[in-house]
């Protein structure tokens, strides 16, 4: 595992933006921006509330497509691969970009079988005995195991937030994605759950590709080792995290920072 | 610069530099006044001096405390942190050179004690005239954020050196020729000495002002105060 603060060079650059703009019908959200997501160093999103950084975010697995009136132009990747391409399938791609949402929303079914759903769906297990494997190893790894091990069948919507929380990061992981998209995933939990999936986020730094959007700046600056600074639809900054916070470059980085925005 | 949303935060940011103002006024004072005192062989000035040492360190106890507590409440970010953190740094230092200041005070009465001039004496003041404005400068740089004023200061350094390199051989000539102010001679040495000091202090201050306001650290060649008779 790496030191947490510590930016890695990039050995693998798993997906790229370029000039990427969405529009809402006429109004354009997002101008023009280029980025680069990489494997081994968590990627943050910050800025002010209606700057794009989830708007920007979901372009990268494509929930915008949900959107009726959005429009992407511009070019995003996944390992080289147009993601917006006529042949890519949307389903399995959201399977490699997984999300993880501000609210938690286990679906109400068991434990279990939120985790289980997911690489059932897919064909990832052959028979019970995998899916057991797959439902412990993603709980597992989502840091949630030990706290339900003995109740796998009690309902999801039945854990604490935090815990449901990270329920959610764990049905993420269990369909084996490349990349997971978070937005503000612990905007709803209190401090100590907070920090569960904070040290979560860690834990899973190099297994996957991370991008976390948040509206707290200090975790931002605890889980991130690159943070992109989104003002207005565009990308502002986009450095290494302890630099954005020592030293930014731009002016309105600096304001957005150090509380004078606005 | 815009001001922070949260009024509060400016209100103690403020607070901080004034603090130092005073902190870095006092300092300045303190060394004027310990080679006024040399000079005029004044006791009770030199006496004054030494009590007023205790006001600096109060307010390095104050800055301190009030860091912490912007630190804590705050979470001051970008220039704001960088500021704050350079303000623990030079309280630190100004205090050291308060100390210095008031080394020189307490030697007073000991050169004083003996009623004969020294020649080496009269080089002291524009010496320790050179440091106390570069404490001034590097002070003022702070507070108004001057990156170019604190590389002024730095540069200056040198030329206390050459002071204390003029000084030491002066002394040690005299010495050689009048053994019996060795003593007295061996004071004036560590009021020399403690100049230097508090030049080299005065650079450290500035290379601290430097980061703060540029968010650069300055290239090791142009850091620290050159060591006198390493030549």
């Amino acid at each position: 595992m790496h030191e947490p603060q510590t930016l890695v060079p990039a050995t693998e650059t798993k997906m790229t933006a370029r000039d990427v703009k969405v529009f809402y019908g006429e109004k354009q959200a997002i101008k023009g921006v280029s980025i680069d997501v990489d494997m081994d160093n968590v990627t943050a999103f910050i800025g002010p509330s209606g700057c794009g950084k989830s708007t920007f975010l979901r372009t990268l697995n494509r929930m915008n497509d949900t959107v009726a009136s959005a429009r992407v132009e511009g070019t995003i990747t996944l390992d080289g691969e147009d993601i917006y391409a006529p042949s890519m399938d949307v389903v399995q791609l959201r399977a490699r970009v997984g999300m993880v949402f501000q609210k938690p929303n286990p679906f109400p079914k068991s434990i279990y079988e939120n985790i289980a759903y997911g690489p059932r769906i897919h064909g990832l297990a052959h028979g019970k005995a995998d899916l057991d494997v797959i439902v412990e190893k993603s709980l597992r790894r989502a840091g949630l195991w030990d706290e339900v091990k003995d109740r796998l069948h009690d309902s999801g919507t039945a854990l604490s937030g935090g815990q449901q929380q990270r329920l959610c990061i764990g049905r993420a992981i269990a369909v084996e994605p490349e990349v997971i998209l978070m937005d503000e995933p612990c905007s709803a939990l209190d401090p100590i759950a907070t920090a569960k999936i904070e040290e979560l986020i860690h834990e899973l730094r190099g297994r996957y590709a991370i991008v976390i959007v948040t509206h707290n700046m200090q975790q931002a600056a605890r889980v991130s080792q690159r943070t992109a600074f989104f003002h207005l639809g565009e990308l502002v900054e986009y450095g290494v995290t302890s630099d954005i916070f020592t030293n930014p470059r731009q002016e309105r980085t600096k304001d957005y920072i150090t509380g004078r925005y606005g | 610069m815009a001001e922070h949303t949260i009024k509060a935060f400016d209100e103690e940011i403020d607070k901080l530099r004034g603090l130092i103002a005073e902190m870095g006024g006092r300092a300045e004072a303190a060394i004027e006044n310990a080679m006024l005192a040399l000079q005029r062989q004044d006791k009770s000035l030199a006496a004054q001096v030494v009590a007023d040492d205790k006001r600096i360190d109060a307010i390095e106890a104050e800055v301190e405390k009030l860091v912490i507590q912007v630190i804590a409440l705050r979470a001051p970010m970008a220039n704001d942190l960088r500021d704050v953190i350079a303000a623990l740094k030079i309280v630190g230092v100004v205090e050291r050179i308060g100390d210095y200041a008031k080394n020189i005070a307490k030697r007073v009465p000991l050169i004083a004690a003996n009623q004969r001039t020294l020649e080496p004496v009269s080089l002291l003041p524009s010496m320790g005239q050179v440091a106390a404005e570069m404490v001034h400068d590097a002070l003022n740089a702070f507070a108004a954020r001057d990156a170019d004023l604190a590389l002024a200061v730095i540069e200056r350094d040198t030329v206390v050196d050459d002071f204390y390199n003029s000084v030491f051989r002066t002394l040690v000539t005299f010495m050689v020729e009048n053994p019996k102010t060795i003593s007295e001679c061996a004071h004036l040495l560590f009021v020399a000495k403690n100049i230097e000091r508090i030049g080299d202090h005065a650079t450290n201050v500035a290379e601290m002002v430097y980061y703060a306001a540029t968010g650069q650290t300055l290239p090791e060649r142009e850091r620290g105060g050159t060591q006198p008779l390493e030549d």
